[in-house]
């Protein structure tokens, strides 16, 4: 494969430095937001793809403003409809590596419907769901993932409002990747996007993204380097689910719940749940996206990894189908069809 | 036209099946939406196209798929005006009606005119039947229909009695009632059955006792025409003295999604189409999806806003995208069809225009949407708006849309309505070779590229598609610095930017026809229309033509930018009439743009204008 962006059709090895554009970034100092930019353009010139074969398709938002700063196509959309546009643009030329970045205002709220949309119909896109709970850009209202009873601008008295999981949204739509993992969490935010980007079908990941300025520490109370190992678990493709500092707790099935279980005492690795991202039904990666702080650890990694046929493969398969049968159309005879007569 | 008693009034002596020869006649089919009346109204309609004359068609049904059957509200209708002359509009009023139950006659009956032929199912008169149509006694008995001539005609039972050999169930033969109908009117106007015959043998191949069955119904119907001492005469209407050429019979949407492929063809770049389901849009999509080996992707979005987005994901990827919607649609795309304002990516919009705000009455007619697309969206939007004025001129304006879409790097506004959609006409094929190529120029060289660096002479920015190298660059909706199209808020940049999206669709103008006047170039009253009134508008003013009034129309295609020498035009005339189905959209510009006395003649009936109502309106002027 030919790298680069040249248009020399020279190879040329791409680095960090070609994804970076001329844009000053405008995010507030300390956002999560730099944490998963400084990632992406880690990640894309390690998988082979030529520059301009990238396309970032956003929304409105904080996170929406990540095209701007990213040194290939770019598409700043209107509010909750990138997922729309990016259909649009993958279908028409399934070359292209096209991602979507959203966050949980912009991709649960008032985009829910085309995210649902996209995820069920398996497009072959990228989407990255910055979630920091909360609506950034319009200075601070609850989000649809803000926990109950939060109290934000538009809820002094605390919302009255259950917050929606964006990963179990994600599987209940059946997409076919989903995954999640932590701004601060590099090498396994890293890890996480290669992984989707390098999946063929939609690829949903949730990332845990900082709001320093109106919601500064949602996620520190698992989060947090000095506890996240007891208050969090990484999921691993055929791995038992273990966690904690010394490695001496984990997740067993019982039945058809999920419970939290210290190694000893009779019980072993061998009781414990092995993570199976490509298991078909995503019963069981729901029941662990349920898991959530304090009464589990909370997941992070890839809930679910299966492969299916996507959307644009399958429209451009009945495109070539009807050009085989058919033959390419011929627009007089096109024309011409139904009953014609002559006037002479 | 029969605008007071009908054209059968003139019958000859009557002698046994003495042919008597009409020029101009309209025929209309009322019954149950699940009589079949559609289906029909268009085998007649078919049928007529290839013996020859001109035509044009009125489907008229409600929304509701099967509405309680024999009620009022469940009446569908079809007509169709056919004639050895020129035909621009379905008739103004029947001349016959042919009614398959009580609700159908209750309905349509205040139409026909005195005079006028009603061929009625007596069997569907049931006591049962009458008191669901809201009739307390009779009107086959009680003299009520003593102006008009009746023909009581048992189209059950004679349906059921010819079909006695067939092996269906007897509710399945019942069914074949329409064919017998179908028939009977063939014979009364001399048609040929070869053509429905065809189209029954092909559409029932897999079910060839239904085929037969139709097949025996229609011959039957005809028989009994031919047999009965029921109808003293029949017709013939000539076939019609127009230009020569290849000819097939097309409704507005086929046409549309006819000129959509062709617009794909002529550009050598394929078509997506996203559309979400809508009254009467739907079937450019149906048709559409048929045709994939022109390389045709429909898109079946998961609402309005994800269709026009999808569209502008298609056009940024270098695709001819368009999606079509009717009212409603259209203000949940409003916010995405800005969104192509700003990004200046070529984008073709097809609004059939429906009645009534909100969901109104989804299946009837109106010109509503023409404010709405001219303005109906946040701050200063400058779109490019066409209108088709004729069904089968919807093939050349959408072709017409993305010429100027793509030359412009503009969102075009297509606006044709639910009286065009589902109107068919004869329609002339053209010569695919002699249609112009659309020429696209995608951009490719990366030296001294900037997105929003704007042609000198249209001003369009350069289309860039990703997958260009060297190309690389972002677009969004926040607005672009001039040139460079990287985010600026600058005061001056934005009110640069404002008047360059402005001027260039006002600059389209210079790309477009002028416009032809129908009549004397000067005079007394000048008649201004634009969409579907063009047939309604343009026979009106002949009729006044030919009793030599000073009466002119003329009519627009183009509704943004209006064609350069309108303001010229209009200020030749001492009166101008504005006939819209709106409350007075087009005056409202024409006294805004021009400072002119535009006058509004407004119907707002889901309806469109007769012939007549404008002939009318016009002579209060003179």
């Amino acid at each position: 494969m030919t790298l680069g962006g040249n248009g020399q059709g020279t190879v040329v090895k791409l680095t960090k430095r070609d994804f970076v554009s001329d844009q000053e970034v405008r995010w507030c100092p300390g956002c999560g937001d730099y944490a998963i930019l400084a990632q992406m353009q880690k990640v894309l010139p390690e998988l082979g793809i030529p520059r301009e074969k990238f396309v970032f398709v956003s929304g409105i938002g904080c996170s929406s403003r990540f095209p701007y700063y990213m040194n290939t196509y770019g598409f700043h959309g209107i509010h909750g409809r990138a997922p729309a546009i990016a259909t649009g643009i993958k279908v028409c030329n399934p070359d292209l590596s096209v991602w979507v970045v959203t966050g949980d205002g912009d991709g649960l709220s008032i985009g829910g419907n085309h995210l649902l949309h996209a995820m069920r119909r398996n497009v072959d896109i990228k989407i990255v769901l910055f979630n920091n709970r909360i609506y950034g850009l319009t200075k601070g209202q609850y989000s649809p993932t803000s926990e109950f009873g939060k109290k934000t601008k538009s809820s002094p008295m605390g919302t009255v409002e259950m917050p929606v999981n964006p990963i179990c949204l994600a599987l209940a739509a059946e997409a076919t990747f989903v995954a999640r993992s932590v701004d601060r969490h590099t090498d396994h935010l890293a890890y996480v996007l290669e992984r989707a980007a390098r999946h063929k079908g939609v690829a949903f990941v949730e990332v845990f993204q900082n709001c320093n300025i109106f919601n500064d520490g949602a996620f520190e109370p698992f989060a947090d380097r000095s506890v996240k190992d007891d208050r969090m678990v990484v999921l691993e493709h055929g791995k038992p689910l273990i966690f904690g500092k010394n490695r001496d707790k984990g997740i067993r099935l019982n039945g058809t719940t999920l419970e939290v279980v210290t190694l000893g005492d009779g019980i072993t690795e061998s009781d414990l749940l092995v993570h199976d991202e490509k298991r078909p039904d995503p019963a069981i990666a729901f029941l662990l996206a349920r898991m959530d702080y304090p009464e589990y650890p909370v997941p992070v990694g890839v809930f679910r990894a299966v492969e299916k046929p996507t959307y644009d493969e399958l429209v451009n398969a009945q495109i070539e189908a009807a050009i085989a049968e058919r033959g390419q159309g011929d627009l007089e005879k096109l024309l011409r069809s139904g009953d014609i007569w002559v006037i002479e | 036209m029969g605008e007071k008693t009908s054209a059968f009034t003139t019958v000859g002596p009557e002698v046994r099946h003495q042919i008597v020869e009409l020029e101009t006649v309209t025929v209309r089919f009322a019954g149950d939406s699940g009589d079949g009346i559609q289906l029909t109204g268009t085998l007649f309609t078919n049928t007529t196209a290839l013996v020859g004359n001109d035509l044009g068609t009125f489907p008229d049904y409600p929304a509701e798929i099967r509405a309680p059957a024999g009620t009022l509200p469940g009446v569908s209708a079809y007509q169709i005006c056919f004639s050895s002359q020129d035909v621009r509009t379905p008739g103004d009023q029947p001349d016959v009606l042919v009614a398959f139950n009580p609700a159908a006659l209750k309905v349509h009956l205040p139409d026909l005119p005195e005079g006028g032929m009603i061929l009625v199912n007596v069997d569907a008169f049931t006591e049962y039947n009458l008191k669901k149509a809201g009739y307390t006694s009779n009107p086959l008995e009680d003299g009520s229909l003593a102006k008009y001539r009746v023909y009581k005609i048992p189209m059950t039972t004679a349906t059921l009695s010819a079909l006695r050999q067939i092996d269906l169930p007897s509710k399945d033969k019942e069914r074949c009632k329409n064919f017998w109908a179908l028939g009977l009117v063939y014979w009364l106007f001399d048609r040929p059955l070869e053509p429905t015959l065809r189209w029954i043998e092909q559409r029932f191949r897999k079910n060839p006792t239904i085929a037969q069955a139709n097949a025996t119904a229609l011959r039957a119907g005809y028989a009994y025409g031919d047999a009965a001492e029921i109808f003293t005469v029949h017709y013939r209407v000539r076939r019609a003295q127009i230009a020569p050429g290849v000819y097939r019979k097309i409704t507005g949407n086929e046409a549309l999604a006819l000129g959509l492929i062709t617009a794909s063809q002529l550009a050598g770049r394929p078509l997506f189409y996203a559309s979400y389901p809508i009254t009467p849009a739907s079937d450019i999509l149906h048709e559409l999806a048929l045709h994939k080996n022109f390389g045709v992707r429909t898109f079946q979005a998961e609402d309005e806003i994800a269709a026009m987005c999808a569209a502008i994901g298609a056009a940024f990827a270098g695709y001819l995208g368009a999606t079509g919607t009717s009212g409603p649609g259209m203000c949940l795309k409003s916010e995405a069809i800005n969104l192509a304002v700003m990004v200046e990516l070529p984008v073709v919009i097809c609004d059939i225009q429906r009645a009534g705000p909100s969901t109104g009455m989804p299946t009837k007619t109106e010109q509503g949407d023409l404010l709405q697309a001219l303005f109906g969206r946040n701050s200063e939007s400058p779109v490019a708006v066409v209108a088709p004025a004729t069904p089968a001129d919807c093939f050349s304006m959408a072709i017409e849309a993305f010429r100027i879409a793509t030359k412009y790097m503009t969102p075009v506004i297509l606006l044709s309505d639910g009286y065009l959609a589902n109107g068919a006409e004869p329609w002339r094929l053209p010569s695919v070779e002699e249609l112009p190529k659309i020429e696209l120029r995608f951009r490719t060289d990366p030296n001294d590229f900037y997105p929003y660096l704007r042609d000198p002479e249209t001003l369009a920015r350069p289309w860039a598609i990703p997958g260009t190298p060297g190309l690389e660059h972002r677009i969004g909706g926040l607005e672009k610095q001039h040139i460079t199209g990287n985010v600026s808020y600058d005061p001056q940049n934005h009110e640069l930017m404002v008047k360059l999206r402005a001027e260039k669709i006002a600059r389209i103008a210079e790309d477009i026809p002028l416009l032809d006047v129908f009549g004397e170039p000067e005079g007394k009253v000048l008649v201004v229309g634009w969409g579907s009134t063009y047939g309604a508008i343009t026979s009106a003013v002949e009729h006044w033509q030919k009793k030599g009034a000073s009466v002119s129309s003329i009519h627009l295609r183009y509704l943004n930018p209006f064609p350069r020498n309108l303001g010229e035009i209009l200020h030749r005339f001492e009166k101008i009439l504005v006939p819209e189905l709106n409350l007075g959209q087009l005056a409202l510009l024409l006294r805004g743009r021009y400072l002119v006395d535009a006058i509004p003649f407004s119907k707002v009936q889901g309806r469109p204008f007769k012939i007549s109502e404008i002939i009318d309106r016009i002579g209060e002027l003179l």
